[in-house]
């Protein structure tokens, strides 16, 4: 179980998420949704440490998150990778068996096999060799996946994993997270697009630097409680905030 | 031939082009890192930041090298700490440290009376170079190189995403100061031979020039390296025939092996994509 309690995260001096608790059971998948600089890209940060937080711990199975750090899948948001980046496909899958190789090695045999299974899974095992730069939006959310996958990890975070993505890539992603979910990993997703994505989720999270609510799709989509997240301003109509 | 041989009969000469060389592969494969996460100006920063640390441990009479590896590192960090404590952003942070610590190491060396000379600080003198400072260039060149290829995978995840190498546990403040360290090295070694107006250019200009023909990190740093030696020795002989600086001499050549592979390289070339 992984457990976020009455976390707090400062950003230049001022409050960017405040008092969020909530626990995720394994074998569930979350949604965080808000508004623009709702906090949600910081919340996750909060959580696995990469910012500095002002209060609040996190736990996963009993033990501090930040001891177990090996477990963490993350992927960032498009816009923080530099597609231009001389690398290929390959050796960004090759990089979540970093931690399983260790210091001084060369990746073995047996990493370079679980990074090409998990090309092969997500589709891009022919794309391996070709730089990332040369490839379409959603083969690179792929070649993120992949590397996700590689790592065998218990905790998924990404962030915005359905920007800038094609149906052929969506649908991939939708079935390997569950996969993912009947392996009884955890895992969080980021998203502002409150369409079909939301659906895949179990919970989710409405966040607007505090926790507006949480809960089913059912529960979080009250007309009261987006009101309270987005302001007057929206309208709902069959789960698309306009 | 007689006029590839000739320079190879006077020492200096040996000894400055055994000097380029080594620089030439040190340079451009610690600048492939700059340029990946587009820092090349750092090394412009650095490179000018070692100044008071100099000026001082030469006042102290402690070895000047150490002052200016103190000095240098130091920059980095304030760069990164102004960045991370205010809403400016690198390059204010970049240029403001690097004038800051260039002005506070010229005061020193006149508040000081330091026999410091700036001319040769600046611009180097690579034909003065002598057998120990060629070994000290070498045990840096190898000591870098090792490193570099001890840790490839690790520096390849922090500089292609370091929020992703945070999250998995690798220690990034500890890879971020390697590097930045074994930058300023680079630049303490290459200071004497081409001064740090110049040094940028060996740090960028071999690496930029490779990625313009390849698609891997370790590619970059392989063929820059050869692209650096190049220079190097080609710069060394035009120097030698046509009486011009050492330093400007091998900084024209890497200008101009970029300037070719800008132009005519098949898949990023300018003249490449016209036709």
């Amino acid at each position: 179980m992984l457990e976020v309690q009455h976390l707090g995260v400062n950003y230049q001096g001022i409050s960017a998420v405040e008092d969020v608790s909530f626990c995720l059971q394994p074998g569930q998948i979350v949604g965080v949704i808000g508004p623009n600089g709702a906090g949600k890209s910081t919340l996750v940060k909060g959580i696995l440490g990469l910012v500095p937080t002002a209060s609040g711990r996190v736990r996963y199975r009993a033990r501090s998150l930040k001891q177990q750090l090996h477990s963490v899948a993350y992927v960032p948001q498009r816009s923080a990778i530099d597609w231009d980046y001389p690398i290929t496909v390959e050796r960004v899958v090759l990089m979540g068996r970093t931690m399983h190789t260790g210091w001084l090695r060369e990746h073995s045999r047996r990493a370079r096999e679980i990074a090409a299974a998990a090309m092969e899974r997500v589709g891009i095992y022919h794309l391996r060799r070709r730089s990332i730069g040369e490839l379409s939006g959603g083969q690179q959310q792929r070649v993120f996946l992949a590397r996700t996958l590689a790592q065998e990890a218990e905790l998924f975070f990404f962030d915005e994993p359905f920007v800038g993505i094609d149906k052929k890539t969506e649908s991939i992603m939708f079935e390997v997270f569950e996969e993912l979910k009947l392996q009884g990993k955890i895992l969080l997703l980021i998203t502002h697009d409150l369409g079909g994505a939301l659906t895949q989720c179990d919970r989710l999270l409405l966040l607007n630097r505090k926790i507006i609510a949480h809960g089913s799709l059912k529960e979080v989509f009250t007309s009261e409680n987006i009101q309270r997240a987005y302001g007057d301003s929206v309208l709902i109509l069959n789960q698309q905030i306009i | 031939m007689n006029w590839l041989i000739e320079p190879l009969t006077f020492e200096f000469m040996r000894h400055a082009i055994a000097t380029a060389v080594l620089l030439g592969i040190l340079c451009a494969v610690v600048g492939t890192y700059l340029i990946v996460q587009r820092m090349g100006l750092l090394g412009d920063v650095i490179a000018h930041a070692v100044l008071p640390g100099l000026a001082i441990a030469f006042f102290f009479g402690v070895d000047i090298y150490l002052g200016a590896f103190v000095s240098g590192t130091l920059s980095t960090f304030v760069v990164t700490w102004i960045e991370s404590q205010s809403r400016i952003k690198v390059d204010v942070a970049m240029a403001l440290v690097f004038s800051g610590f260039l002005a506070l190491g010229i005061t020193l060396i006149t508040v000081l009376r330091s026999k410091l000379d700036l001319h040769q600080f600046l611009f180097g003198d690579i034909l003065g170079v002598t057998t120990i400072d060629i070994w000290q260039t070498l045990i840096t060149t190898i000591f870098v190189l090792v490193l570099v290829k001890l840790f490839y995978k690790e520096l390849l995840f922090y500089t292609f995403d370091p929020l992703g190498a945070q999250a998995i546990g690798l220690p990034v403040k500890f890879i971020y100061f390697g590097l930045n360290a074994a930058i300023t090295l680079t630049i303490i070694a290459s200071m004497q031979a081409v001064g740090v107006i110049l040094v940028v250019s060996l740090l960028v200009g071999p690496g930029i020039t490779a990625y313009m023909l390849v698609k891997e990190l370790h590619q970059m740093m392989v063929v820059g390296a050869v692209f650096g030696i190049i220079s190097s020795i080609s710069g060394m002989y035009l120097s030698y025939y046509l009486n011009i600086p050492s330093g400007a001499a091998i900084v024209l050549v890497v200008s101009g092996l970029f300037l070719l592979a800008l132009l005519f390289s098949p898949h990023q070339g300018i003249l490449a994509h016209r036709s």
